[in-house]
């Protein structure tokens, strides 16, 4: 692209020694800009980028040390599997018996063997890619980028390489850093995550604490599912057509907007053991999982998940009538404002709220 | 069970006859005619009037400076189909179209424009004459010519490889080190390269047919600067019709020998994308 502008701001984090690092973000968040600025693609225009403590923003591509991986694999499509592999070893002037003991050994570990001789366009999806990691770790970089590794291949191969770039990461032990943009895949795979949107970092963590504690509204929603309602608080409670949710220090007449996970909704087929009634609209059927869509008697619809086995308890179908409860819940304020720790409600229902309404 | 593919636009038979049709009336019947009337000679005649020395000063000339023509629009016509695709610069959009002047441009006026420019008095030739540079009426003057008319076929058969040549892979040949030189010579110049043959043998096999631009620049003095198709027309006027034949088939079976062999070196070059 020519004189493209990348948005990237503040951004700042540091990737420890071996660790498997997730850029997570919506398309165009500016993670690959940041993927890019470490490999030396792309030069900040501020800011500095250190790799193992020395600051190499003045270093240029080839001097940085870093093996690369290409979401479209970007082989010599030229070259054999073994020139493609050799080739950063030969520019680095290994001997030729080394080159070849070094090929051999990635091509073993990769399940590449006998393939030595092919050319690329002879190869699979999925042998491509392994080629293309192959390829980047041969001269043994200080840190291993990918950019959407997974982003080319269909889904039963992606959940396999999946599989392996986690045992190949522990095998190895080689600091990795790889882009993504689905929460599903950054969650599964990796140590920690960098959530990006439009060029800002959000949140850095652990996958079980992006998801069990975000830090604010963006994070709650692209890490996972949620309803999202807008409320106004009257006489200490937030009110959502007949939801209704405690919120006793705020003024009368303030907005709000409540947001809870899928699994928050409780469901209940006795139609007196929770204070909201509801429909069950459509099933959705994810695999062992069941999306469902509620619709309260005031038409608001609720997204809530269960298992199969539940469902079948429950004897849900659709059009049947439920009892539902909201266990927990956060109250959101802007998109990007930090959130407050989630609220739990063991719930009595209240006296207003009942079957005789 | 063998599926057959629904084809939403049918017709086959209808194209296929037609370019059967078609190859015949235009290439076929012509060709094979011109076989024919040099049957009528002996193998003896057909020899002593193909390897006459003028017409073996003529084939040197125009195979020569046909090859040398091609050469450098193989190279410079890979420099400009780089420069249109990889760059953005004012009037580009000018410059491109351009490149397809020589297409257009009537031969004879290529031809009286090149001679007006090189000869001693012309705007170049000025300046390049004193310095001993002779471009009209030289055997320079045919390379030229032979260039200007060729440049066109480079440019346009590498422009469409270039712009779908992935710029990852000259990122992937220096995130592994490779400096610009290396990257160019082991990465992008041997993906271009069948291209850049097709469109060396295209400007050849086009320079070796031309005649109107190259006989108003090139002087015509026989045994030096007199191109083979000019000796074919030279012999028509003189009525010799089986002297013309005898050099119409040689410059044939050439040029279907040399279009054969750059096929096949074509065919070396992109081995990696063959099973």
């Amino acid at each position: 692209m020519f004189g493209d502008v990348a948005a990237v701001k503040n951004v700042s984090f540091t990737v420890n020694d071996g660790e498997l690092m997730a850029l997570l973000g919506p398309s165009g968040g500016g993670k690959t800009t940041v993927l890019r600025m470490i490999a030396g693609l792309e030069v900040p225009t501020s800011g500095d980028i250190l790799i193992r403590g020395q600051r190499v923003n003045d270093l240029s591509v080839q001097k940085r040390n870093i093996g690369f991986v290409f979401q479209n694999y970007a082989l010599f499509k030229n070259m054999t599997v073994f020139k493609n592999i050799a080739f950063g070893l030969k520019i680095k002037k290994w001997k030729k018996a080394d080159i070849e003991a070094r090929v051999f050994e990635l091509l073993k570990l990769f399940g590449l063997d006998g393939l030595e001789k092919r050319y690329p366009h002879q190869l699979s999806g999925g042998q491509r890619q392994r080629v293309a990691i192959a390829r980047a770790l041969a001269s043994k970089p200080s840190v291993l980028l990918l950019d959407e590794p997974f982003g080319a291949v269909d889904a039963k191969i992606r959940q396999e390489l999946r599989e392996w770039l986690v045992k190949l990461h522990h095998d190895l032990n080689v600091t990795t850093i790889f882009v993504t943009h689905d929460q599903e895949e950054a969650l599964e795979v990796s140590n920690r995550i960098v959530i990006f949107s439009e060029g800002d970092l959000e949140q850095i963590g652990t996958p079980r604490e992006v998801y069990e504690q975000p830090a604010n509204e963006f994070v709650a929603r692209f890490i996972g599912v949620m309803n999202v309602l807008d409320a106004e608080v009257q006489g200490g409670v937030a009110r959502v057509n007949e939801l209704q949710f405690p919120a006793h220090d705020v003024a009368d007449g303030t907005k709000l907007r409540i947001g809870f996970r899928p699994y928050a909704v409780q469901i209940s087929t006795d139609l007196s053991l929770y204070p909201y009634r509801a429909t069950l609209r459509h099933t959705f059927f994810l695999g062992i999982m069941l999306r469902l869509e509620f619709e309260l008697e005031s038409g608001l619809i609720l997204r809530s998940r269960m298992t199969k086995e539940e469902y079948a308890q429950l004897g849900l179908e659709e059009g049947r009538e439920v009892s539902l409860q909201i266990r927990n819940y956060r109250v959101l304020a802007a998109e990007t404002a930090a959130l407050g720790p989630e609220k739990e409600l063991s719930y009595q229902p209240p006296p207003t709220i009942g079957e005789n309404i | 069970m063998a599926a057959k593919r629904f084809n939403p636009l049918p017709g086959f038979n209808l194209t296929m006859g037609y370019t059967i049709f078609y190859l015949s009336v235009i290439v076929l019947i012509p060709i094979g005619g011109l076989f024919l009337r040099v049957f009528d000679m002996t193998w003896a005649d057909f020899w002593r009037l193909a390897t006459t020395e003028r017409a073996l000063a003529a084939y040197k000339l125009t195979f020569g400076a046909s090859l040398i023509a091609a050469l450098v629009n193989a190279v410079f016509g890979t420099v400009t189909a780089w420069v249109l695709v990889r760059y953005e610069f004012p009037g580009k959009r000018f410059f491109d179209a351009m490149v397809d002047f020589p297409f257009a441009l009537p031969t004879a006026v290529a031809g009286l424009t090149l001679s007006n420019l090189f000869a001693q008095n012309g705007w170049l030739g000025k300046f390049l004459v004193p310095l001993g540079i002779q471009g009209a009426f030289t055997r320079l003057g045919v390379v030229l010519a032979l260039t200007f008319i060729g440049l066109p076929f480079v440019v346009r058969t590498l422009q469409p490889v270039l712009e779908n040549f992935e710029r990852e892979v000259e990122e992937a040949a220096a995130t592994l080190g490779a400096g610009r030189l290396r990257t160019f010579l082991s990465v992008v110049a041997p993906t271009l390269l069948p291209a850049i043959i097709t469109g060396f043998a295209l400007s050849f096999a086009r320079a070796i047919g031309e005649y109107g631009s190259v006989i108003f620049i090139a002087g015509n003095k026989p045994y030096y600067s007199e191109i083979a198709p000019l000796l074919i027309v030279v012999r028509l006027e003189e009525y010799d019709y089986t002297g013309a034949m005898a050099l119409a088939v040689v410059l044939l079976v050439f040029s279907f020998a040399l279009l054969i062999t750059i096929n096949l070196l074509e065919r070396w070059a992109s081995h990696y994308e063959k099973k």
